[in-house]
C-alpha cells in the first residue's frame, strides 16, 4: 500500500539573511513496505523526521531523493497527485486547524466535493462516514463548540468520506487530554476493523501501538529500529537513546527483571505482567513445597 | 459591549423566510435598499413599511431583537438626523435658536433620512438574521459567477470569506488567552496614553499574528490534503436550487418594488407627515 | 505564607444563554512550599481555578486570601499578587513575542518597574534556573526547539521571582524524553528554591512521581485532595468520572486479587518494583 525506497528529503538551511548555509536531511535513506489493512506505527521524538516522511505518504512532500508509491502509484508523478491524495488521507495534529466546514457536515463533505462526486452520493458518505465515527447527531453543529477528540473524530470522518485505502494520522492525539486520545484510537481501532483500511500513526505515546502490526522507530531521519510491537518494547535501553520510552507497564517489568525475577521479556499489557507474576509466584511455591 | 450587536448575527428559527434560497433574500434585499430611495413619498413608505412588517412576521425573529441590533447604530442615526434638522433649509421656520433655526423642510428631511435610515438597517439586518453566513457566501458566489469572464476569482473569494468566518471564533479565544498571558507577566492594557497603549498591544499583537500565520499554513496544508484543487471540477454538497417558494419571493418582490415605484411616483398624493 | 481559598463559587457569562457554573464551593489552602498537583479533564474547572490564584478571574463569590489578606478587598494590589504567583498557562510558547529570548524573558521585571541592570539579573538567573543554554539566548524565540521554547516561556515567569509558580500542562504536546526533561527541572528548581509550585496536569503517571499532594477536580468541584498513594486508593472513583490512576495502581490491585500479598499503596514504577519484588523474595526465603 505505502512502499518506499531510499526516500530522501533535504531542504536549505538558511542564515539570517536567508542565505544557503547548507543542506538539512530530514528524512534520510528510509525504506519501508505497508501492506493494505496493515496497522503500523512510527514512532520517534520530536524532529526524528516522522512527520516529514508521513507528508510524502499525502504528496504534501515529494521525495528530493529516492521513490514513494502509494497504491502502486510515484508520488512525484504530477499526474498522480490527486489519486495519491486521494487514496491516503491524512489527519493531522491540531483539530482547530484542519476543519474547514463552518458545520460538522460541510466539512465532511469538503473531500467529496473536491473529488467531484455528485451531491446525492455526497450526502450519502457524509452520512456514513459520521455513523463510522460516532459523530452523526453532531451533523449540524459548529465545530468550534466541539471537545478536542470529537473534532478529531470529525477530521477522520472527512478522510473516510473520500473513501480512501489507507488513512495516515500525523499525532492526532499530541493535543488532546487522556480521554479525547482513547476516544480518537478506539475509533481508529473499530475503522480498520471494520472497512479494513489501512492505518499509518504517527505518535509519542507508547502505550497508542501496543495494538500495531509493525512499528517502526525514527530518529535523525532514518529507521532505526522495526519490529511487533513485543521486539520494540523489550529493548528499553535502546529505546531511551532515541528519547523515547516504553509503556510503564513494560517499565515495571523490566525493573523486576532487573531485581532478578525472571519475567519474559517485551510485556505490554497489564493483565499479561499480572500473570506472569502470578506465575511466578506460584512457581516459587511450588519449589516450596 | 460586543455581545450587544446584533446585527450580522443569525437568529436561527424555522420560517419560511428561512428556508428561501440565499441568493432570493440577497437579491430581494439589495432591491428593497434601491426602493427606499427611488421615491420618497408618503405612499411610497407605506408600502415599504406593510412589506417590511409583513417579512419581519413572517420571518419569526423577535422584533426585540431586530430592534436591540438598532442600538449599535444610535449615534450614527442621531447624527445624520440632528445634521439634517438644523442644515436644511427651506419652508417655514418653526423653531428660532437664534444661532440656528428649525425649519419646516428641515424637519422633514430629518424625519426621513431617519426612517430610511432604519429601514435600510432594519431591511438588511433581516437577511442576515435569518441566513447562515455559510449559505450567505454561496449565494454570493453563485450570483457573482458571471464576474469570473472578467477575471475575477470569485470562488476563491467566497472560500476565504467562509474561512474566516469559521477562524474569527477561534482567534478571538486566542486573543483572549494570549491577553491574559501577558497580564499574568505584569502587561498593563489599561492605563496610559494613546501611545502607551498602543505600544502595550505589541506582546498581544506579535503572538496573534505568528498564531494566525501558523493556523493559515496547517489550514492550507489540511485543504490540499483532501484534494482541493480550486473551483474547477467542484461539486456541491448543498447545491443552490430554486424552488417553487423562491419564485414566488421573486414575485413578491417585484410586485412590491412596483406597487412602491407607481406610489411613490405617479400617485398624485403628496401628502406628508405635515 | 499561603493561599487559603475560602467557598469560591464562579459562574462564566452570568445571566446569559451561556450561563456555567465552572467552580462551586471550592475550598483549600496551600501552603508556602509546597509541591501540589492539580488533577482533572477537560472542563473539569481547574483552568478556571488556577486563573483565580492570581486574580485574572475574580470569583462570584467567596474569599481569597493571600498571605492572609482578602484579595478581593478594595485597593488591594492586583499588580503586586500576579507578580508574586507566576502563572504560566498551557503552550506558554506561544506568548513569546520579543526579538530574542533574553528580552522577552525580560518583559516581566520590566512590567514591574525594574531597572534595566536588574531585569537582566534576574532574566538570566530564570534562564539558568530552566537549564536553558546560555548560547541561545540572543536567539529568536521563533526558532527554537519545542523543549527550549517552552523552557524561555516559563523562564520569562520566573523571571519575576514569583512566590508561587502555576503550571497548566506544561508537558502538553512534548516527547517522552522532553516530557521528563521539563518536569525533572520542575522539581529541581522547587528544591533550589522553595517555591510554592502548582502543577496542573491530566497525567496521573507524570504526577505521581513528584508532587507530594493532588488536588482532584471534577465537575467544578474538589473531588479528593490528599497525598498521591491516598488519592489513587479512591481508584474506582476516579474511574467513575472518567480519570485513571497510574498502571502501577491497577497492577498492584490486580496481584492482590490474585492473591500475592502486596501492598496497593505504590505510585510510582519504582516504589512498586521494590514492593513486588520484596514480597516474591519472601517467598522464595521460606524455601
Amino acid at each position: 500500500m505505502v512502499q518506499a525506497r531510499k526516500l530522501v528529503y533535504e531542504y536549505e538551511k538558511r542564515d539570517d539573511e536567508g542565505n544557503v548555509i547548507g543542506m538539512n536531511r530530514a528524512v534520510d535513506g528510509i525504506d519501508i513496505d505497508i501492506r493494505q489493512g496493515q496497522f503500523a506505527a512510527i514512532l520517534g521524538h520530536n524532529g526524528s523526521g516522522k512527520s516529514t516522511l508521513a507528508k510524502h505518504m499525502n504528496a504534501i512532500l515529494v521525495p528530493t531523493g529516492g521513490t514513494m508509491w502509494v497504491n502502486g502509484r510515484d508520488t512525484k508523478d504530477p499526474r498522480e497527485l490527486m489519486h495519491v491524495r486521494q487514496s491516503a488521507g491524512m489527519v493531522f495534529q491540531n483539530p482547530d486547524n484542519q476543519i474547514i466546514g463552518t458545520v460538522v457536515e460541510e466539512d465532511v463533505g469538503f473531500g467529496p466535493e473536491n473529488l467531484g462526486v455528485p451531491t446525492d452520493e455526497i450526502w450519502k458518505r457524509v452520512e456514513d462516514s459520521l455513523r463510522a465515527v460516532g459523530m452523526l447527531e453532531y451533523r449540524t453543529h459548529s465545530p468550534n463548540k466541539l471537545s478536542g477528540g470529537q473534532k478529531q473524530r470529525v477530521a477522520i470522518a472527512g478522510v473516510i468520506a473520500m473513501e480512501p485505502r489507507c488513512i495516515v494520522l500525523d499525532e492526532p492525539t499530541a493535543m488532546l487530554d487522556p480521554n479525547g486520545r482513547k476516544e480518537v484510537i478506539r475509533t481508529v481501532q473499530e475503522l480498520r476493523k471494520r472497512r479494513n483500511v489501512t492505518v499509518i500513526l504517527i505518535t509519542h505515546y507508547m502505550e497508542e501501538v501496543i495494538d500495531a502490526d509493525q512499528v517502526y522507530v525514527m530518529d535523525s531521519g532514518h529507521i532505526v529500529m522495526k519490529g511487533t510491537p513485543r521486539e520494540i518494547f523489550s529493548q528499553v535501553e535502546e529505546l531511551k537513546k532515541y528519547r523515547l520510552d516504553v509503556p510503564q507497564v513494560t517499565m515495571l517489568a523490566e525493573e523486576l527483571r532487573r531485581r532478578g525475577i525472571s519475567l519474559p521479556r517485551g510485556i505490554l499489557r497489564r493483565e499479561e505482567l499480572v500473570d506472569a507474576v502470578d506465575r511466578y509466584a506460584c512457581m516459587l511455591k511450588e519449589n516450596q513445597s | 459591549m460586543i455581545r450587544d450587536i446584533t446585527i450580522g448575527q443569525y437568529y436561527p428559527a424555522k420560517s419560511c423566510i428561512h428556508r428561501l434560497d440565499p441568493r432570493v433574500k440577497i437579491v430581494s434585499t439589495l432591491l428593497f435598499l434601491i426602493s427606499l430611495f427611488v421615491q420618497n413619498s408618503l405612499l411610497g413608505y407605506a408600502a415599504a413599511t406593510v412589506f417590511l412588517g409583513g417579512v419581519i412576521r413572517a420571518s419569526r425573529v423577535p422584533l426585540k431583537f431586530i430592534v436591540k441590533g438598532l442600538k449599535a447604530v444610535v449615534m450614527l442615526l442621531m447624527f445624520t438626523v440632528v445634521m439634517q434638522l438644523f442644515l436644511t433649509k427651506g419652508g417655514d421656520v418653526l423653531a428660532d435658536f437664534r444661532i440656528f433655526e428649525i425649519t419646516e423642510k428641515g424637519l422633514r428631511t430629518a424625519v426621513f433620512m431617519a426612517v430610511r435610515l432604519i429601514y435600510l438597517i432594519i431591511g438588511s439586518s433581516i437577511m442576515t438574521f435569518t441566513t447562515t453566513p455559510n449559505a450567505l457566501t454561496d449565494g454570493m458566489e453563485s450570483l457573482l459567477r458571471p464576474l469570473n469572464r472578467f477575471q475575477v476569482p470569485v470562488h476563491e473569494v467566497a472560500m476565504m470569506m467562509s474561512i474566516a468566518l469559521r477562524f474569527i471564533p477561534i482567534l478571538l479565544e486566542e486573543t483572549d488567552k494570549i491577553m491574559k498571558a501577558q497580564i499574568a507577566r505584569g502587561a498593563d492594557l489599561e492605563s496610559g496614553n494613546i501611545i502607551q497603549r498602543t505600544k502595550a498591544m505589541v506582546p498581544i499583537l506579535v503572538p496573534l499574528f505568528v498564531s494566525a500565520f501558523r493556523r493559515a499554513n496547517d489550514l492550507a496544508m489540511a485543504m490540499e490534503s483532501r484534494c482541493y484543487n480550486g473551483g474547477e471540477n467542484r461539486t456541491r454538497m448543498k447545491p443552490l436550487v430554486y424552488k417553487t417558494g423562491d419564485y414566488m419571493a421573486y414575485a413578491v418582490t417585484v410586485i412590491y418594488l412596483t406597487a412602491t415605484f407607481v406610489l411613490g411616483r405617479f400617485v398624485p398624493f403628496h401628502l406628508w407627515i405635515f | 505564607m499561603s493561599i487559603r481559598l475560602e467557598h469560591i463559587n464562579y459562574i462564566y457569562s452570568q445571566g446569559s444563554a451561556y450561563e456555567k457554573h465552572a467552580l462551586k464551593d471550592v475550598s483549600l489552602e496551600i501552603p508556602q512550599g509546597q509541591f501540589v498537583g492539580i488533577i482533572g479533564h477537560t472542563g473539569s474547572g481547574k483552568s478556571t481555578l488556577i486563573q483565580h490564584l492570581n486574580g485574572l478571574l475574580i470569583a462570584s463569590s467567596g474569599a481569597l486570601y493571600y498571605n492572609g489578606q482578602n484579595i478581593y478587598q478594595d485597593k488591594y494590589d492586583m499588580k503586586s499578587l500576579r507578580s508574586q504567583v507566576g502563572l504560566v498557562f498551557q503552550y506558554p510558547e506561544h506568548q513569546l513575542f520579543e526579538v530574542d529570548v533574553f528580552t522577552d524573558v525580560c518583559f516581566g521585571p520590566k512590567n514591574q518597574g525594574l531597572s534595566k541592570q536588574e531585569c537582566e539579573i534576574r532574566a538570566k538567573e530564570a534562564l539558568e534556573l530552566v537549564g536553558f543554554p546560555e548560547k541561545h539566548y540572543s536567539q529568536s524565540p521563533f526558532e527554537l526547539s519545542g523543549g527550549q521554547k517552552r523552557r524561555a516561556a516559563i523562564a520569562g515567569v520566573l523571571a519575576m521571582r514569583p512566590k508561587v509558580l502555576v503550571l497548566d500542562e506544561p508537558t502538553a504536546g512534548l516527547d517522552p524524553k522532553g516530557r521528563d526533561d521539563i518536569l525533572d527541572q520542575i522539581a529541581q528548581l522547587h528544591g533550589q528554591t522553595g517555591m510554592t509550585v502548582i502543577l496542573v496536569s491530566h497525567s496521573m503517571e507524570d504526577i505521581a512521581r513528584y508532587v507530594e499532594r493532588i488536588i482532584v477536580m471534577n465537575k467544578g468541584t474538589k473531588m479528593l485532595d490528599g497525598a498521591p498513594r491516598e488519592v489513587f486508593s479512591h481508584y474506582r472513583e476516579l474511574e467513575q468520572v472518567g480519570l485513571a490512576a497510574p498502571q502501577v495502581t491497577y497492577i498492584m490491585h490486580g496481584l492482590k486479587e490474585r492473591g500475592i500479598d502486596v501492598r496497593t499503596d505504590a505510585t510510582t514504577v519504582e516504589e512498586a518494583a521494590e514492593e513486588i519484588s520484596g514480597t516474591l523474595h519472601f517467598l522464595r526465603g521460606h524455601r
